[in-house]
């Protein structure tokens, strides 16, 4: 076969697989990740009026409300349940804090079997890890600039 | 008494909003990218910091409460609002500051997930 009938069937070939691809569902998408992170987002106003009605307030609310939503966003990973919440929700599932628990909670399990320190602490971090670095460095940088304004 | 009930319905439905919209910008920089789940988070806590920094997000979060504040921006608000209070006390507190703001959720974090993966399992992925 020639180069050019060989890169002719190459877009033929993906003309192919793209018509076979199932077109992204953008609307259906928006619609899910609006409901479920609303949702989530719901349910933290929920737990932040409990708090409220037991006497919390300022940083110790909205740190006790974080802290709930983390145990649920780890448990439900545990439980293998979120993972199937985040196949229809996207990003829904992905943006609340539920999500950044999930992030670390999963690989934590997942890498169990390489050992308790180089797999499940050291992979812990995966994702959380550039989190931390990145929201650290940042909020440091605003800090100085706050301290020399 | 009534008033008081229809606030806080008022208030559920604005967190749903808030929440939920921003949930819809990260989905439709998914569905137009190809970025991954972890870039995600990263750029909208970035987001969420610098937001806090110029003011923009505190009023956010006065309007929705836990619409702003649940989603991972809402940590990067927890990060720089942990900064700019440090700040007023000294450059000290500046660098200490963020850390410590985020400290519960690191913690919590960390611990629940190490309790979890002494529980649970990693199943083989249903569909």
């Amino acid at each position: 076969m020639s180069k050019k009938t060989a890169a002719y069937s190459n877009t033929n070939y993906l003309n192919y697989v793209k018509r076979l691809d199932p077109p992204t569902k953008h609307f259906k998408n928006c619609l899910s990740a609006f409901g479920v992170g609303g949702l989530i987002c719901s349910i933290g106003q929920f737990f932040r009026y409990m708090l409220e009605y037991a006497g919390l307030s300022g940083d110790e609310l909205a740190g006790t409300v974080s802290v709930i939503l983390i145990f649920f966003g780890c448990l439900l990973t545990g439980l293998g349940v979120y993972d199937r919440i985040g196949r229809r929700a996207g990003a829904g599932s992905i943006v609340p804090i539920t999500g950044f628990a999930n992030s670390v909670t999963s690989p934590a399990i997942e890498f169990k079997t390489e050992g308790f320190i180089y797999g499940t602490a050291a992979k812990m971090f995966t994702v959380a890890g550039a989190i931390i670095v990145y929201g650290v460095f940042s909020g440091v940088i605003v800090g100085i600039i706050y301290c020399i304004i | 008494m009534a008033a008081e009930i229809l606030d806080i319905l008022f208030m559920y439905i604005k967190a749903f909003a808030v929440g939920g919209a921003i949930c819809v910008i990260a989905q439709i920089i998914i569905n137009f990218t190809d970025l991954t789940s972890g870039k995600i988070l990263v750029y909208f806590m970035l987001a969420g910091v610098v937001l806090t920094a110029i003011g923009v997000y505190q009023p956010l979060v006065d309007f929705a409460g836990a619409g702003a504040t649940v989603p991972i921006s809402g940590f990067g608000y927890l990060l720089a609002n942990g900064a700019i209070k440090g700040a007023e006390k000294g450059i000290f507190y500046a660098v200490t500051g963020p850390l410590t703001a985020a400290s519960a959720g690191v913690s919590a974090a960390v611990v629940f997930s190490f309790i979890m993966s002494l529980l649970f399992h990693s199943k083989t992925k249903r569909n």
